[in-house]
């Protein structure tokens, strides 16, 4: 008995440590990022030394601040603040538009409806690349503004459609019985609906969250003014001008993917949930 | 009664939807119809001559003009590649690491959050932090790793500026970035294979390449199948790493129908051509998507 247990341990920790090389191999990269971004600039770019923690400072961060404090180069706080008005406008907006449009499709019986269903259901597979050419040429008197980073993107078919899966799948009687009782469509959405939907908005939210954040090919073709300049799109033009200063540009990184690690590594658990689910339904 | 009820929603349907349709109508819908509405007619940024109406020229320019059909040939040729290289790597990577995420130990849920992390970095930010790595003198981490490997007998590597070298090497950086959302969906659809069947296995001395062979494998089918399917459409979306790392180079060795897209319009100020390339993305991006559904469902049928 006591053999066949001590092989499993055995087993066990054979496990743990061939998964703990694979992912520490893995995860290189932003280890790299992370340690650079604290080190001299001259000792980031070192074969492996460069992984090594030494000499470790917050003199990149202090020069990213310092750096980006003028109207010729922008304010780093200003790029942050694009970001985060950007993606609050999609997220929070969308939550509303979207979700409405969806409980209409799901659970309130028009005229039109299948074939509105239909469409958005196409809409779905479209991927923003087919699009991002006439939508810029349509939008190119609004360029460098803000509203031309957000408004296109507040109605998603693919937010539609995962709220769509959820409220579907809730059941019927109680909104059947609020409906005898002469609710309004609008405060059985409100009262009943939205209460029991916690779990999709926050799935919709994380996503639309990670996508607005991290957007780049639309806001490199709308947006060149330093005032609304989001911070991908600046982190890009940063580390594209001589001369290269890589523990700058690691600071820079680092404060770029700060606000989504917190995030994500708060809320692990509904992050990969969300993904997987919402891709499973897709 | 039914009837009267299908009445009575008639206003508040419309209500409800009509926000997200209207966005919807305006800012994808209509921008997508005028994409092969734009690449009818001479549509130049920075230009004061009225658009002219020219057919199907630009089609015929991009796909049979000396000049100009090789880039796109060659960018399409990429994407092919490009895919071809990371579906099946990026889908086995994803499959491996789930299996390995697949058993019950203390703390292994720890593991797939490390896995996942690269999932929720901007690709903008994963491109910059590899052309540090794949920095082509010997200090770069990529070269430092081939020369230890191989104990100083591979010389180093320019793994961005060698037209042989650049696609594979943004192959793998996408690999990397990609393959723990892979790794998420698969982890899920194993999950969901009853663990009878092995325990079955076990008391019939199955072996554990067995088990995976004749167990995993056939229940992970329909997974397998979504992962392949959007695996391949993100690859032809390839746009940001391209844009930031090589901007098509060396010698378009890296160019994609979505790059030559954008910077027809955006470069070159072109808005015709690069809506005609926008028009020919959407069509290969359905003409992949159908074979590769009819292809699988085949498939399917015939086990």
């Amino acid at each position: 008995m006591s053999a066949v247990k001590k092989h499993k341990t055995l087993r066990q920790s054979a496990h743990y440590t061939a998964l703990s090389i694979v992912t520490i191999f893995y995860i290189s990269p932003i280890l790299y990022m992370i340690i650079g971004s604290f080190k001299p600039s001259g000792e980031v770019l070192g074969g492996l030394g460069g992984l090594i923690p030494r000499n470790m400072s917050l003199d990149n961060y202090r020069f990213v601040f310092k750096f980006f404090d003028s109207d010729a180069t922008g304010h780093f706080w200003h790029f942050y603040m694009t970001s985060a008005f950007v993606s609050f406008m999609i997220v929070f907006f969308g939550l509303i538009v979207n979700s409405m449009a969806a409980y209409s499709l799901a659970r309130l019986r028009w005229r039109g409806r299948n074939y509105i269903q239909t469409i958005i259901v196409l809409l779905v597979i479209l991927p923003f690349e087919a699009i991002a050419v006439p939508l810029f040429y349509i939008l190119r008197d609004y360029r460098n503004t803000y509203f031309v980073q957000y408004i296109p993107f507040i109605a998603s078919a693919f937010s539609i459609y995962l709220f769509y899966t959820f409220f579907i799948n809730l059941p019927l009687e109680i909104q059947e019985s609020a409906r005898l009782d002469g609710a309004s469509p609008w405060k059985i959405f409100i009262k009943i609906l939205v209460p029991m939907s916690k779990p999709v908005f926050a799935s919709v939210t994380i996503l639309t969250f990670l996508a607005s954040w991290s957007a780049f090919l639309f806001p490199v073709m709308m947006v060149d003014e330093s005032d609304v300049v989001p911070l991908p799109v600046e982190m890009a033009i940063f580390w594209s001008q001589p001369p290269t200063d890589w523990g700058a540009i690691f600071a820079f990184g680092v404060l770029l993917v700060l606000p989504v690690m917190i995030v994500f590594l708060a809320f692990q658990r509904w992050f990969i949930q969300s993904v997987a689910s919402s891709a499973i339904k897709g | 009664m039914a009837n009267k009820k299908l009445g009575s929603d008639n206003l508040a349907g419309w209500l409800f939807v009509s926000p997200a349709l209207i966005l919807l109508t305006l800012f994808v819908a209509i921008p997508f119809g005028s994409a092969f509405f734009f690449s009818l007619y001479n549509i130049k940024l920075n230009s004061d001559r009225p658009k002219t109406w020219m057919g199907i020229e630009q089609y015929r320019r991009i796909l049979f003009d000396p000049d100009l059909s090789p880039i796109f040939y060659k960018s399409l040729l990429n994407n092919l590649q490009f895919a071809l290289m990371v579906v099946p790597v990026q889908t086995s990577l994803a499959v491996l690491l789930a299996v390995m995420l697949n058993v019950k130990l203390r703390g292994i849920s720890y593991f797939r959050v490390f896995y996942f992390m690269p999932v929720v970095f901007p690709m903008s930010l994963v491109a910059v932090i590899w052309s540090l790595l794949y920095s082509r003198d010997q200090l770069g981490i990529a070269n430092t790793f081939l020369s230890k490997l191989s104990f100083g007998l591979i010389s180093p590597v320019d793994w961005l500026g060698n037209p042989k070298i650049a696609l594979i090497s943004i192959a793998i950086l996408s690999v990397w970035a990609g393959v723990g959302f892979q790794m998420v969906i698969i982890l899920a659809g194993l999950q969901e294979i009853p663990s009878e069947l092995y325990e079955a296995a076990s008391i019939d001395k199955a072996n554990k390449f067995q088990q995976f062979r004749h167990i995993t494998i056939p229940g992970l089918r329909n997974t397998l199948i979504f992962v392949v399917i959007i695996t391949t459409i993100f690859s032809l979306r390839l746009f940001d790493q391209v844009y930031i790392l090589t901007q098509g180079g060396p010698l378009d060795s890296t160019s994609t129908v979505m790059f030559q897209a954008v910077t027809s319009a955006f470069g070159e100020g072109n808005v015709g051509r690069g809506s005609a390339f926008t028009v020919v993305f959407v069509l290969i991006i359905i003409v992949i998507t159908v074979a590769q559904r009819f292809f699988l469902r085949e498939q399917r049928e015939v086990k």
